[in-house]
């Protein structure tokens, strides 16, 4: 099966590089950016036939190394 | 008075940090990522700063699931003491030793330069040598060392007197001005300021020696 996971700073938590990103849009003429949030995506390949043991094993993944849960949120999508 | 300098892919302060600890008298074993023990004896584990694993997934992300994490984690598990710098202290926070996390400098910059700081507290083995209140000089060389905590857990720090260190003129947008970390018993250490980067004359300064020297005060003592 096929997962992906979005981590995304959690809201409150400053997000200097969204910050410049949205600097830099209104620098190219975008003026109607009002805020800009990055975050990562990232692709698992897994050996898991059954979706319930597939999310299980990648929401453990994201609590233990692919998000940091002091500052990032994440979700997790199985294809 | 044992050290233990662990070394990553990507850590570039590791020798300076073992002749730190040298200089102040410990014994220094070099100990590689891979191992999951820590030599017999140790009393200090120091994590050095560099780009462990280049900064993969987030800073120290990986270093902090390394085979000889378990090890440092129980070693301060038993009350040993635990030095990282830099890297070092983001790798603290992403092993759960320290609360907290080093975001991306608020200025986006990489800031490399001395900055002057205020020891924050004389209440540890790692700051004794200091009178609280001090100011000293202590270089810094990071991208990501802006110290994000929320308001209850800065508020938590200052009542625990746990703020080991303090930026005089904050070059990247931590909360609370806050350089540097101790754990609840004080024996953990985290700090973005690289005190092994000034023990002597030829570095361009000497703050940094107070540091190991008070450690191995606190051995002497006993």
């Amino acid at each position: 099966m096929k997962a992906r996971v979005h981590v995304m700073l959690k809201d409150g938590v400053l997000d200097p590089q969204g910050e410049a990103v949205r600097h830099a849009l209104g620098t190219l003429g975008f003026s109607g950016v009002e805020a800009v949030r990055q975050g990562k995506v990232i692709e698992l390949d897994l050996t898991a036939t059954d979706r319930a043991t597939a999310e299980a094993e990648v929401r453990a993944m994201c609590e233990r190394l692919l998000a940091n849960t002091v500052i990032e949120k994440y979700t997790v999508e199985i294809a | 008075m044992k050290a233990a300098v662990i070394t990553f892919p990507g850590s570039n302060c590791d020798r300076d940090l073992a002749d730190g600890f040298a200089g102040a008298g410990f014994e220094v074993a070099r100990v590689w990522h891979k191992d999951t023990a820590l030599p017999a004896g140790t009393d200090v584990v120091g994590i050095p700063g560099g780009f462990s694993f280049g900064d993969y997934l987030r800073c120290g992300a990986i270093a902090a699931r390394s085979p000889i994490a378990a090890a440092v984690v129980a070693h301060a598990g038993r009350g040993g003491y635990v030095l990282g710098i830099c890297n070092g202290f983001q790798v603290l926070t992403e092993m759960g030793l320290l609360p907290g996390a080093l975001m991306r400098n608020a200025g986006l910059k990489f800031v490399c330069r001395t900055v002057g700081l205020s020891v924050a507290t004389a209440d540890s083995a790692y700051t004794a040598g200091w009178a609280k209140g001090a100011a000293i000089a202590v270089p810094i060389a990071h991208h990501d060392g802006n110290y994000t905590a929320d308001a209850a857990l800065v508020a938590r720090l200052e009542a625990e007197d746990r703020v080991a260190f303090r930026y005089l003129d904050n070059p990247n947008g931590s909360a609370g001005d806050i350089a540097g970390v101790l754990s609840e018993n004080r024996r953990v250490l985290g700090m973005m300021p690289h005190p092994e980067r000034c023990v002597s004359p030829e570095q361009g300064g000497t703050d940094g020696s107070v540091l190991f020297r008070s450690l191995a005060g606190a051995f002497v003592a006993a």
